[in-house]
């Protein structure tokens, strides 16, 4: 085992894959020479140059479009897009080329490309820099959709999505990459739709998303004090969900808490309440609790009123329980 | 540039004819209801996509539009499995799942027609991107409309693919109509051509005429072709009909309509290889007639070919 930050563990992902297949290209801004706005791909430039490390214009439609050519044409490009907000500009190319190519065009071509992006607050870099959007590619059929929150999820994950022959966004958060985290020095994938429970509990589920993880895992120790046992479950991948680890500590736990930093309308908890009480609401014995931002763009100034934090999911576990059978 | 062979004349004009009256024969098929949805034909442009894609293979790319048959025609899609997948039957190249706007055809290194205006420039520059990556002599070509060069995907691509010396050729189609309306309401210059040169790429603009077309378009695929990088070619092309199949067109003026179907690449071709005796009046007549024959044979195969079952649906959402 090694100790390395989350960021380290997305750059050793690139790193291992490009040196393992030649099909392997990096796409984007920024990361070439100067290594990626965020050092994901330190180094990659000077190992692999400038024909597999490409350096582009700001032209975020052009480069994702520009992937979807390449993986038609058998290649297995990743591209970078440097935060998430920026996905705005190259919607067309992701939501009406890749995710669709492959079923449109009856199989004829695969579409294996990677689109990695930061999201998340944080850095107190506004509006136009901090929101989590996964909730509107999971909305769309053809793409997967994955959010890991640890350096050994991000590196196992992001192998697999780079190994996947279909389209995957991993969606980083800005607030994760320094965090530091142990991982095997031999090569090892996290599966694509799996959950992983991170923490065993018997009272409330919670099931969290990327930074909100380690806000619930926080809220494990000071609600433990107080004698409430939470189960954590990261769900890793957005889409496709694991329903099966959800519904199963469901069934144990009897309440559900959802919790994730984008706004809570529309946010991909929605789906999971959803699901849950469609499914198996008879396992419930209280209302679902979702802890997510509040329904405003998130503001320069107010950034830490807005994030959900621990107490937030401190708050909903008690809320659930409250209203308890 | 080697010059044109008879042979290869007399091909290319059968081409043509071949791809006009299989878009006549879509219309009466689409009118009598036997195609559900939207079909665009291009009618009157049929020079354009013949001409650039006999400077092509099997292995070169091409990424076209909405108004794509004539392009995947061109490209060399049987007209058996062209109509198969209009018709949305199973044995379509794309499973019928693609119809009229997109129709793919890997084989033959049709990418895909793209419902998106402009979506297709892209997508042309990573097929061109993956050849010059592994080293090949594969030329992409892509062609789209005028309205398309409004769109910030075209300047994109020009410029990504002038930093990256692409080997790929953008064939504009300037027909006048973005959709409904004239070129000279969404844009204040005459030749798209000049357009080019904001991202230092070769530009050139020809008339509707099969044999300008085709020497100029050859120029630029070969230059492509020897890894010299990418141009634009634009062709003062013709709309003869509405943007979709029952457009009434009530946004054109008749005479313009009129002075467009006076501008006719096939029946001048036509009259240029009577004239030059480089087809016999006999010899046409016979080409016609098995075109229509082909075509005629190609709706019936298309027509027995299976109905998709309702369970395909959700067949292949992931690999």
């Amino acid at each position: 085992m090694k100790e390395i930050r989350y960021i380290q563990g997305v750059k050793e992902a690139i790193h291992e894959e490009m040196e393992k297949d030649k099909r392997v290209v990096l796409i984007g801004e920024d990361v070439g020479k100067p290594g990626g706005a965020f050092g994901a791909s330190n180094g990659l430039w000077k190992q692999f140059g400038s024909e597999r490390v490409i350096d582009t214009p700001i032209s975020e439609a052009g480069i994702v479009g520009m992937a979807a050519g390449a993986a038609a044409c058998g290649l297995r490009p990743i591209v970078e897009i440097m935060f998430m907000d920026f996905m705005t500009v190259c919607m067309d190319g992701i939501v009406n080329q890749i995710a669709k190519m492959r079923y449109m065009f009856g199989s004829q071509y695969s579409m294996p490309i990677v689109i990695r992006t930061p999201g998340g607050g944080g850095l107190n870099a506004g509006p136009q820099h901090s929101q989590c959007l996964e909730a509107w590619f999971a909305h769309i059929p053809g793409l997967k959709v994955v959010m890991p929150s640890t350096p050994y999820d991000v590196k196992g994950i992001l192998k697999a999505s780079i190994r996947d022959d279909n389209p995957v966004i991993v969606v980083e958060n800005k607030a994760l990459h320094a965090l530091k985290g142990e991982i095997p020095e031999e090569d090892y994938v996290v599966e694509i739709g799996k959950a992983d429970i991170k923490k065993t509990g018997s009272d409330v589920t919670v099931v969290a998303t990327s930074r909100m993880v380690h806000e619930s895992l926080k809220a494990a120790t000071t609600l433990s004090e107080e004698g409430i046992d939470i189960e954590v479950i990261d769900l890793i991948s957005i889409s496709p969900w694991d329903r099966e680890t959800v519904f199963n500590s469901i069934a144990k736990t009897n309440h559900l808490v959802i919790a994730h930093e984008a706004v809570k309308q529309c946010g991909i908890g929605a789906e999971i309440a959803a699901s849950v009480a469609e499914e198996i609401l008879d396992e419930l014995d209280a209302p679902i609790v979702r802890v997510g931002a509040p329904f405003v763009p998130v503001p320069f100034n107010l950034e830490q009123a807005y994030l959900p934090n621990t107490q937030d999911v401190i708050s909903a576990v008690k809320k659930t329980l409250e209203r308890s059978l | 540039m080697p010059k044109l062979s008879k042979k290869e004349m007399i091909w290319s004009y059968s081409q043509m004819f071949r791809i006009r009256k299989m878009e006549e024969k879509l219309m009466e098929v689409f009118a009598k209801g036997e195609i559900p949805g939207f079909i665009h034909v291009c009618i009157g442009q049929e020079a354009t996509p013949v001409a650039v894609c006999s400077h092509l293979t099997d292995s070169d790319y091409m990424a076209n539009t909405h108004r794509g048959h004539g392009h995947a025609l061109a490209k060399g899609i049987t007209s058996e499995m062209f109509m198969a997948e209009l018709f949305g039957r199973s044995n379509g190249p794309c499973r019928g799942r693609a119809g009229s706007m997109h129709l793919a055809d890997m084989n033959l290194g049709i990418l895909g027609a793209n419902g998106i205006v402009g979506g297709g420039i892209p997508i042309a520059n990573g097929a061109a991107f993956a050849a010059k990556y592994n080293k090949t002599d594969q030329v992409t070509v892509c062609f789209f409309g005028e309205g398309a060069t409004d769109e910030g995907t075209f300047h994109e691509s020009l410029n990504l693919a002038s930093v990256m010396n692409l080997p790929i050729v953008f064939v504009c189609e300037n027909n006048g109509w973005a959709e409904f309306t004239p070129q000279s309401v969404h844009m204040t210059i005459k030749d798209i051509s000049q357009r080019a040169a904001s991202y230092n790429i070769p530009a050139k603009t020809v008339s509707n005429d099969f044999l300008e077309i085709h020497d100029a378009a050859g120029k630029f695929i070969e230059k492509a072709r020897q890894g010299n990088g990418p141009s634009l070619l634009e062709v003062q092309s013709s709309r003869w009909h509405g943007h979709f199949v029952g457009d009434p067109q009530k946004y054109r003026e008749p005479e313009d309509i009129e002075s467009a179907m006076k501008r006719d690449c096939i029946a001048e071709f036509e009259k240029f290889l009577l004239e030059n005796k480089i087809i016999s009046k006999k010899a046409n007549q016979n080409i016609q007639e098995e075109i229509e024959q082909e075509i005629e044979a190609a709706v019936e195969f298309a027509r027995q070919s299976p109905v998709p079952d309702a369970s395909e649906l959700i067949e292949e959402l992931w690999v």
